[in-house]
């Protein structure tokens, strides 16, 4: 009995598909030369669109704004800055503010996240159990919220101006924040630094010595005391003999408020407080998982080899924990930094608030500033990812070393 | 390649977006969908505000009330939709409203430079202070180092700045994305001073604690004519939209009210008589019906009424006339005859 033979069946979707998911071959090169085409068109379709629209409506377009006065003020500017600056200078300033808030918080995220989640593995029972709810509580309730829970609560804790808690009579605290003498540098204050600098170094210097004293030949150098005398040693040998490198301009109550001085206002302290918890809780997580993942008999091995709880954690542990905990750890510090951009919502001056914002409703144009701020968050992030990333590479060389 | 349907679907919404910039007829769109959308505040008591039950009401809602009685025979169809000051533009650019009725201030670079047109002057406004009394403050000249709350993305912002510097005066701004922050930020402590429109200082201060307080300092900084907004490229709609204010404040000149609108259509005076449609085809040449001013009447009032029910001496806000007032009788409210 003759068969006729078995022939594939017919099915052109499936072959579209099989082209298109790009298997092997000329065909994968087709399915992905296609789909970059078809996204390229959509590209120019919307940019050639959005365009016509724009002029059809009349509405302003290009970055010429940028060169316009602000006309507005900013109560915090890292850069001199006044309402006679441009669009671009409120830009840069608003960068900085996004910047100084996200570093703050990320420095401050990380410390507490650490902390609780040791806490969190601790034996003690009390320990554990309210670094475990600390972790429940504040990962769990919305972000916008806690911010002005911390705000209202901050300004609600603190003085009016006229009744300001006094540091020594040189600094005050107040609902208008905490001003501290401002610092101006004098005469010697090239040198005061240089002393500095010389003294980090020749400590750093000392360190990588005695380490390699203590692998080559095993002895342990103190080198403590050393540094210490020299990081105080060596500036205070540049103030006896080129002065006091700083004059204090320090603030006084004049009407309604402290002038001179410098201050941190109380939305920057909110701001802070707020990510930096919000985010140490999600950080403590990821912490206890990376510790938790390290296998029990590096513990046990170190234990037999006689180091101490917290050597084993800093010597054993840890070095191979951050292997783990480094990438979502850097899914954490973006977050962070983007959702700084909360900060319009309690009034500190970010990116956000004064360019997407202000400066957004002052000019009208929406999309060329909505552009600008969306590519200075991807630049923060990929920047972000980038350093995280040289430094994962860094700790598995040096691991595989 | 799912995501690429998923590019084209976006895009599709993008453009679509995008789209009733090219669309003439904003009024056929409102007829045919039953409903006008109008873009309001998220909640100023007198201008735009709703009760405990969703019931939105206010001078800039009358207003919505009065286009939509004119456009489909029913003040109840209108969609209120709450914008924050920033997004405001936008939502109007963008189609996602017919008309932005807003207390928003009329300027020569929102004016050009947003693709927007302003129709008409619902409410001279102007910007001030609100202090608390404990302070002693008798004239916005003695705030020298002040701190200010104020709402961003209002013409406020720039206004504060320009007064300051003007007069060499220190101050602290903190801006602010809504009222509602800018205000309890103002009860908390945080500034001494609070600014805005005046009429909005009259509103913000029923949301403080004890209202009584608090002072408004005399002096007005800048000029604020607060009036409707429509689109570039709809002549039509921008006809409506303005004419229907003027409508309002004609009425009120000619005594027509909501109590004897009926009365008023028996009338043989000529300029009553056009207004009310009982004669010629006025109504007709907007696109409308010749009851247009009638309708408007029945729903809300004319002119005068809406403003004494929302802000005046019959509301709680209890703001004079002042400005407002009628060309004839002491104010700068003045509209082009209907005829």
């Amino acid at each position: 009995m003759a068969t006729a033979p078995r022939r594939p069946p017919f099915r052109p979707l499936t072959r579209l598909w099989r082209v298109l998911s790009g298997d092997t071959g000329w065909k994968g090169i087709a399915g992905q030369l296609v789909f970059a085409g078809l996204l390229a068109w959509l590209v120019s379709d919307i940019v050639i669109n959005a365009r016509a629209n724009l002029q059809a409506q009349h509405i302003a377009s290009g970055f010429g704004f940028l060169a316009g006065t602000a006309g507005f003020s900013v109560n915090q500017a890292l850069i001199r800055y006044s309402e006679a600056d441009t669009y671009l200078r409120v830009f840069e300033v608003g960068l900085l503010n996004t910047l100084l808030v996200s570093i703050i918080g990320i420095v401050f995220a990380t410390l507490i996240g650490f902390a609780v989640a040791l806490g969190r593995l601790s034996p003690n029972w009390l320990l554990a159990r309210l670094s475990g709810g600390y972790v429940e509580i504040i990962r769990n309730l919305p972000l916008l919220f806690q911010l002005l829970f911390w705000y209202l609560a901050v300004l609600a804790a603190l003085p009016n101006p006229r009744q300001s808690l006094s540091v020594f009579g040189v600094a005050f605290l107040n609902n208008r924040g905490f001003v501290v003498p401002h610092m101006e540098p004098q005469q010697g204050a090239g040198v005061f630094v240089v002393a500095i600098l010389a003294a980090i170094a020749a400590s750093l210097v000392m360190m990588a010595y005695a380490r390699r004293r203590l692998y080559r030949h095993g002895e342990r150098l103190r080198v403590w005391p050393f540094a210490l005398a020299l990081l105080i040693g060596l500036p205070l040998l540049g103030i006896v003999l080129f002065g006091v490198p700083v004059s204090f301009d320090v603030p006084v109550l004049r009407g309604f408020n402290f002038t001179g001085g410098t201050r941190v206002t109380p939305e920057l302290v909110a701001l802070t407080i707020a990510l930096s918890t919000y985010t140490a809780a999600f950080i403590a997580e990821i912490v206890r998982g990376g510790l938790l993942a390290v296998p029990k008999g590096q513990m046990e091995a170190g234990a037999s080899l006689g180091l101490s709880r917290p050597a084993i954690l800093r010597l054993v542990i840890i070095p191979q924990a951050m292997r783990l905990i480094l990438p979502p750890l850097t899914n954490q510090y973006l977050n962070l930094t983007k959702n700084s951009s909360l900060a319009v919502a309690i009034g500190y001056p970010d990116l956000f608030s004064v360019f997407a914002g202000t400066t957004l409703s002052q000019t009208g144009q929406a999309v060329e500033i909505i552009a600008m701020t969306m590519a200075v968050y991807l630049a923060i992030s990929l920047v972000t990812s980038a350093l995280m990333n040289a430094y994962g590479w860094h700790l598995d060389r040096s691991q595989r070393a | 390649m799912k995501y690429g349907w998923l590019g084209i679907v976006m895009t599709s919404v993008f453009l679509g977006s995008l789209a009733p910039a090219n669309a003439q007829a904003t009024l056929k769109a409102v007829q045919e969908r039953g409903v006008l959308s109008c873009g309001v505040s998220q909640g100023l008591p007198g201008f735009s505000a709703p009760d405990d039950t969703g019931k939105w009401s206010g001078l800039d809602v009358d207003f919505c009330r009065a286009l939509a009685a004119v456009t489909l025979n029913d003040p109840l169809k209108v969609k209120f939709v709450p914008l924050s000051a920033k997004d405001r533009f936008t939502a109007l650019q963008s189609g996602e409203i017919d008309v932005l009725s807003r207390n928003t201030t009329w300027s020569l670079s929102r004016d050009t430079s947003l693709g927007l047109n302003f129709t008409a002057v619902m409410y001279y406004d102007g910007q001030g202070f609100m202090v608390r009394k404990s302070l002693k403050v008798n004239s916005a000249l003695e705030l020298n180092g002040a701190s200010v709350c104020v709402q961003t993305g209002t013409t406020n912002e720039q206004n504060l700045a320009d007064y300051f510097r003007s007069n060499n005066m220190k101050y602290e701004v903190v801006a602010f994305a809504t009222a509602d922050e800018t205000i309890k930020a103002y009860e908390s402590g945080r500034c001494d001073v609070f600014t805005s429109d005046v009429s909005q200082l009259y509103a913000e201060r029923l949301k403080l604690t004890v209202p009584d307080d608090h002072a408004v300092l005399p002096e007005i900084i800048s000029k604020e004519p607060l009036g409707p907004v429509v689109r570039h490229g709809d002549d039509q709609w921008f006809d409506i939209v303005k004419w229907t204010l003027f409508a309002m404040v004609n009425a009120e000149e000619l005594n027509v009210t909501q109590k004897n609108v009926g009365e008023m259509l028996k009338s043989n005076k000529p300029e009553i008589a056009r207004l009310l449609g009982t004669d010629g085809n006025l109504g007709q040449q907007l696109g409308l019906t010749n009851d247009w001013v009638v309708r408007i009447v029945k729903a809300v009032g004319n002119y005068g009424e809406s403003f004494d029910r929302n802000v005046g001496a019959g509301s709680k806000l209890r703001i004079s006339r002042g400005l407002n007032k009628l060309w004839n009788q002491g104010g700068i409210q003045y509209a082009p005859p209907i005829r």
